[in-house]
Formats: C-alpha cells, sequence, structure tokens
C-alpha cells in the first residue's frame, strides 16, 4: 500500500444514513469536509483515530489525504473528491444539500 | 406466474422479524458493525460512498404491476424518488437510511418480494432471457426452472458460506439472451427427439478472470435438475479456494481442475446424491408448472397497428428497435428503454414506473420484465396495442428507440456510488449517448459495456467495445476492449492497449467508431462482425493513431 501522504482528515460514513462523514476540531462528526480537523502528523492522526471513532456513532473511519488550497480543504484523490461532493449524475446527497445551501 | 404460498410468506416476513431486530441491537449498541454487517449483507444491505444501498432480488427479473407500484412508493417514501434496475435483473436503491430498511423490507414482504440472498457467498438471484414465455425461439420457458432452482436455492443449509458468490442463468430460446456462458452456472433448455433437456455450461464468469464457461453436461434430463446443481455446487462447496478471494470463484476451480476431472467429481456426486432426491423436488416443479401457464392471448384488429406503422415515421423506428416478435402472430414483446439519452442507464423514476405498471396492467397481462441490459420488457402485448403503448411511454421519457444502438449501454453505477469503484461508468454512459444521438442510426448495432472497475458488474468484457475505468496513478483512466460479445458466440473482448483519460476518451471512440465505418461491407455489417471479419488490428491502429502521430 502506497505511504499516506500528509496532510490527512478523519473520514467515516455516518452509521444512520451511510453518509460521508469528517472529523471536524469540536469534536462532532459533519458532512462536510470542509473544517474538518487536519493532521500534519501521521502519528496524531492515528491516534486520535483510535479516540474519536465510537462504533455507535460512524462505520469504516479511515485516515483521507487532503490538500489546503487556500482556506480551502480539497480531496487529494478522486474517491474521496466524489464522496465530498456527491454523485455527478443527480443533485443528491451531499449535492443536494449544497443546492438547498445556495438557495437560502 | 408463480405466486408465494403461505410457507414462502411465513419465511420472508420471520427473515424481516429477525432483521428489524438486529437493525435495533445495532443501533442500541447491542451490536458491533462487524457484528452487524455480515447480518445486514445477508438481507441485501450494502454500505456504499454516499448511503446506504439496498439490492431487491427480482426473481428471473419477473414483476407484477403490483411489485412495480410497490417498488415506486419505496422509492417515493424511502429514498429518492427513483431505483436503478441492474445487470442481474434486480433494482437497486441507493440511498436509504439504515433505520428505514426494515420497514423497506416488511413493504417488500407485503408484495412477495425480499431482498434476501442479494449479497454474500451464496446463490444469487437466478437470471433468464427477459423474453421467456414469450419468445419466438423458445424450446421451454425456463422460468419455472428458475423459480425451482429458486426455491431450492433460498436458505438451503449447505450453500450459505460457499466459497464466493455464485450465479445460475438459465436460457429457453436458442438465441442466448442471458449471456448464460458467463455464469458459474448456465443451463439452456433444448430439445432431444421430443424431451426437454438441460445442456449445463460450468465455470463462467466476468471479472478479473473473464472466462467463458465450459460445457459440463450435454443432455441433462429435465428431472434431475436439482440433484446436478447440488452435485456440481457440492463440489465446488469442498474444492472451491477458501485462501485467496480472488480465486476463489468456481471459475478457477474448474480451470485449475480441468473440466474432465471436474465433471468426474461432478458425478460422483450426482450418484450419491440422486437418491436424496425422491420426487419432491419434481412435485413442486409440477405445482409451479401448472401456476406458470402462458395467458390468453386475445385477437384483435390490427388495422390501428398497421396504419400507424404506414403514416407515423417515429413509431415505425420505436417498432423497428424496441419491438421484438411474439410466439403469437398478432403479439410482441416491448423493450422499454432506460436508456433516454443523457439519463443514467437503467435508472427509473417512480412515476416512470408506475406508468409501466399501468401499462403492463392493461395492456400486458400483467406481466413486466427487467432484463439483464437494464431495460424493461412488456412480454405480451397486442400488437394492435402498440401505438397507444408507445404513445403513453412518450409522454413519460419512455419511448427511446435505441434498444441494441449505441447508447443502449450497460453501465454499472460505478464510482458515482459504488464503494468498491475505481472509476465512474455512469457520466461516460451518458457522455457517449450523447455524443452518438444524431448517428447512432447511422452506426447500427453496437453493445457498448462499461465497467467502473475489474468486477466488471457492467459485462465490459462481453461488450462490442468494452470499457473498463480504472484508477491510474490517482487519475480515471478507461481501457477498452473490442470484439467481445455476449451471445451463442461468447467472446471475451481483446484489450487495445494502453487506457484513456477522461479527455481523451471520446476522441478515441470516434476514431474506432469511424475506422468502423469506413470498413464495413455495408449497412448491414454491424460493428462486431466487421471486427469478427478484419481482425482488431485497423481498429487498434484506429485507437492508437494519436500516438504514432506524436
Amino acid at each position: 500500500m502506497a505511504a499516506i501522504k500528509l496532510p490527512v482528515v478523519i473520514t467515516a460514513n455516518d452509521l444512520l444514513s451511510g453518509e460521508a462523514v469528517y472529523w471536524h476540531p469540536s469534536g462532532i462528526w459533519s458532512s462536510d469536509l470542509t473544517g474538518s480537523k487536519v493532521f500534519e502528523s501521521l502519528e496524531q492522526a492515528q491516534a486520535s483515530i483510535q479516540g474519536v471513532v465510537s462504533d455507535a456513532e460512524v462505520i469504516g473511519a479511515y485516515l483521507a489525504e487532503v490538500l489546503e488550497e487556500g482556506n480551502r480543504l480539497v480531496s487529494r484523490h478522486y474517491r474521496e473528491g466524489f464522496r465530498a461532493r456527491g454523485p455527478s449524475n443527480y443533485c443528491h446527497g451531499k449535492q443536494e444539500c449544497l443546492r438547498e445551501k445556495a438557495a437560502v | 406466474m408463480y405466486a408465494y404460498s403461505e410457507f414462502d410468506r411465513a419465511f420472508v416476513r420471520d427473515r424481516v422479524s429477525q432483521y428489524r431486530d438486529q437493525v435495533k441491537r445495532r443501533l442500541n449498541g447491542s451490536l458491533t458493525e462487524d457484528e452487524f454487517k455480515p447480518l445486514r449483507l445477508m438481507n441485501g444491505v450494502y454500505l456504499q460512498l454516499h448511503a446506504y444501498m439496498l439490492r431487491v432480488a427480482i426473481p428471473y427479473g419477473s414483476l407484477t404491476p403490483l411489485q412495480m407500484r410497490q417498488l415506486a412508493a419505496i422509492a417515493d417514501r424511502w429514498d429518492k424518488g427513483y431505483g436503478h434496475f441492474t445487470t442481474r435483473q434486480n433494482i437497486q436503491f441507493n440511498w436509504p437510511r439504515l433505520i428505514d430498511t426494515p420497514e423497506i423490507l416488511a413493504a417488500l414482504a407485503d408484495v412477495d418480494m425480499h431482498a434476501i440472498q442479494t449479497s454474500g457467498n451464496t446463490i444469487r438471484n437466478v437470471t433468464t432471457d427477459q423474453f421467456a414465455g414469450a419468445a419466438i425461439d423458445e424450446v421451454a420457458d425456463p422460468r419455472p426452472y428458475a423459480e425451482l432452482i429458486r426455491q431450492w436455492s433460498t436458505d438451503h443449509p449447505e450453500f450459505q458460506f460457499l466459497p464466493r458468490k455464485f450465479k445460475i442463468a438459465i436460457t429457453g430460446g436458442s438465441d442466448d439472451r442471458a449471456v448464460i456462458r458467463a455464469h458459474d452456472i448456465g443451463l439452456q433448455l433444448i430439445e432431444v427427439q421430443g424431451r426437454i433437456v438441460f445442456k449445463v455450461f460450468v465455470g463462467g464468469g466476468l471479472g478479473r478472470t473473464p472466462i467463458i464457461g465450459q460445457q459440463l453436461h450435454s443432455e441433462l434430463a429435465a428431472e434431475d435438475l436439482l440433484p446436478y446443481l447440488e452435485a456440481v455446487l457440492s463440489v465446488y462447496n469442498v474444492a472451491g479456494r477458501r485462501d485467496n478471494k480472488y480465486k476463489a470463484r468456481i471459475k478457477i476451480t474448474v480451470s485449475e481442475m480441468g473440466i474432465d476431472l471436474f465433471r468426474e467429481k461432478v458425478e460422483a456426486a450426482f450418484e450419491r446424491l440422486r437418491p436424496a432426491f425422491t420426487g419432491q423436488d419434481l412435485s413442486v416443479l409440477g405445482e409451479i408448472l401448472a401456476v406458470c401457464q402462458s395467458p390468453s392471448f386475445l385477437e384483435k384488429s390490427q388495422d390501428v397497428y398497421f396504419n400507424a406503422l404506414d403514416s407515423d415515421t417515429q413509431f415505425r423506428t420505436w417498432v423497428e428497435r424496441n419491438v421484438t416478435p411474439h410466439k403469437h402472430p398478432s403479439y410482441a414483446s416491448v423493450t422499454i428503454s432506460l436508456k433516454g439519452h443523457g439519463n443514467t442507464p437503467g435508472d427509473a423514476s417512480a412515476s416512470q414506473m408506475r406508468v409501466m405498471a399501468d401499462l403492463a396492467e392493461r395492456f400486458g397481462h400483467k406481466e413486466l420484465r427487467v432484463s439483464h441490459e437494464q431495460n424493461i420488457v412488456l412480454p405480451h402485448v397486442a400488437q394492435a396495442d402498440l401505438p397507444e403503448i408507445y404513445r403513453q411511454l412518450g409522454e413519460h421519457g419512455l419511448a427511446t428507440a435505441n434498444i441494441g444502438l449505441v447508447s443502449d449501454i450497460i453501465a454499472c453505477p460505478g464510482m458515482d456510488y459504488c464503494a468498491l469503484a475505481t472509476a465512474r461508468s455512469i457520466p461516460i454512459a451518458q457522455d457517449i449517448a450523447l455524443r452518438y444521438e444524431r448517428r447512432e442510426s447511422e452506426i447500427g448495432d453496437l453493445k457498448i459495456k462499461i465497467s467502473g472497475c475489474i468486477n466488471a458488474c457492467g459485462h465490459h468484457h462481453v461488450g462490442h467495445i468494452g470499457i473498463l475505468g480504472l484508477d491510474k496513478a490517482g487519475v480515471e483512466n478507461y481501457q477498452i476492449t473490442i470484439g467481445g460479445s455476449a451471445g451463442n458466440d461468447a467472446v471475451i473482448g481483446r484489450k487495445m492497449g494502453r487506457g484513456f483519460s477522461v479527455e481523451e476518451l471520446m476522441p478515441a471512440l470516434d476514431r474506432l467508431i469511424d475506422r468502423y465505418l469506413a470498413l464495413r461491407v455495408d449497412p448491414s455489417e454491424a460493428f462486431v462482425s466487421t471486427v469478427q471479419r478484419l481482425g482488431t488490428t485497423p481498429f487498434q491502429e484506429a485507437l492508437y493513431a494519436i500516438d504514432k502521430a506524436a
């Protein structure tokens, strides 16, 4: 397996909805990649994953590589990009949320 | 069509009840995800990229209008108003919440449906010809046998933990429309000296090691079907590899053992197992045959039909592409395209599902089928009703006349949904359909199949043009195969060379198709026939002309 490139965030799927979620510094799981807790140290990230992941909240937590572009976080790999953005064929899931936000 | 007995209903309801309790225990923390995962998978509940996904079994692709309406109701109430029909004749819902899945399964049970064995290393939904019971070339209707296999394999205690998943396809026509030789077991009903027997193929499969199934038995007596299947499964259950997931399918077992030794072992197992089948299976088959009768075909005046053929060119084009001759001369089978240009292949909205259910109710003897090519079929309609069916389909975006053309693409969900995918399939299919919309009649019969990973759910190996999406150093990359075929002459397509980026893919397809148009003898020579006549070299040259130029 390829070595993990820093920085990374902790991601998982929400137990109830299955949605891709990200660990935020405020101690919550959020569906937004933006605002995720960013780890510059792999050891810290791995230690945190043990501490924050609860089987009662999320499934399959792992570290996802990101890039910091200005104030914005973007996924390094396109798979993670799709998880963060939602499907490309319908405005569903995260895309639905983004549309709703834009409409407000 | 076969209807559930009280035994079936009680069994399915018991499973729903068990599953409801399992979800409750997962949510209250009594079960960990590791404990719960195999339980949800046994009930068809997967976790995908963005949400849970529920895969519902549609036995041999047959649905009643009542069932189709219930699928529409589920789509509206618990999903996002649509469903995705799959290459295994099932339907998938992409957005259910875990807490709702027991309610969905209960709603399915209300109409004699379930999601059992749509996952896991078990015998999956048996698939068959979408024109079963209607096809002109049919020796015998395969559905009663498919139903017998369904009953035998559902919750079969010996085959719940096979080395790997197991897929059986059965056809009754001389033309194989069920891709039987790409299945773990393929069954073809044939007639020999007035007797209906099975030709049995074994060890076919696509995925990372594509193999065309080999003949295991040339004339299996119909009454020996279940003991023989049990013998094949028993041999595989013991000999199949459990040390390596990628070598665990029966195709690898057969290939490593050799077909002759495998056959010997099956024959020995059959001798041992045959006496245990004392006629109960045949009695069940008799009951199924008794209720699985052809509808009573009505004679109607065909004037309206012939007038429409003469006067309406769009209707005539639709009939030419989407209507298949029926064993009853004044009837036809209609293939409703779920491949509107630019749409997601295999998706139908809840309202479209209701329209199709209404049409089946009013014109189609209450039968609908899901084809492995991700379309919906009304197998029995009077030709006299075709103009009205076409009109109503047109009002709901379901009258695309493209069956067998470039845009009638098989595509897996790919990386837009699937957790296993390495690249997207759906946008590629959408782009192709839109790009060739105006040229596809000129291009003629051409089956494009797209998979978003090596598992080949989009059957790319047997596409005339196959497209496989891969991850090449963090970028989506698409490999092209050509010359594959899924019919009687099933053959694995040949890989052409380096893959193409998303940006390179459409121009590459243009070069491939333009080369075909330049090389074909005349418009009646389909793409795959030209490839068979000339070999793949001229097409490979066209694909990579850009490399040489550089």
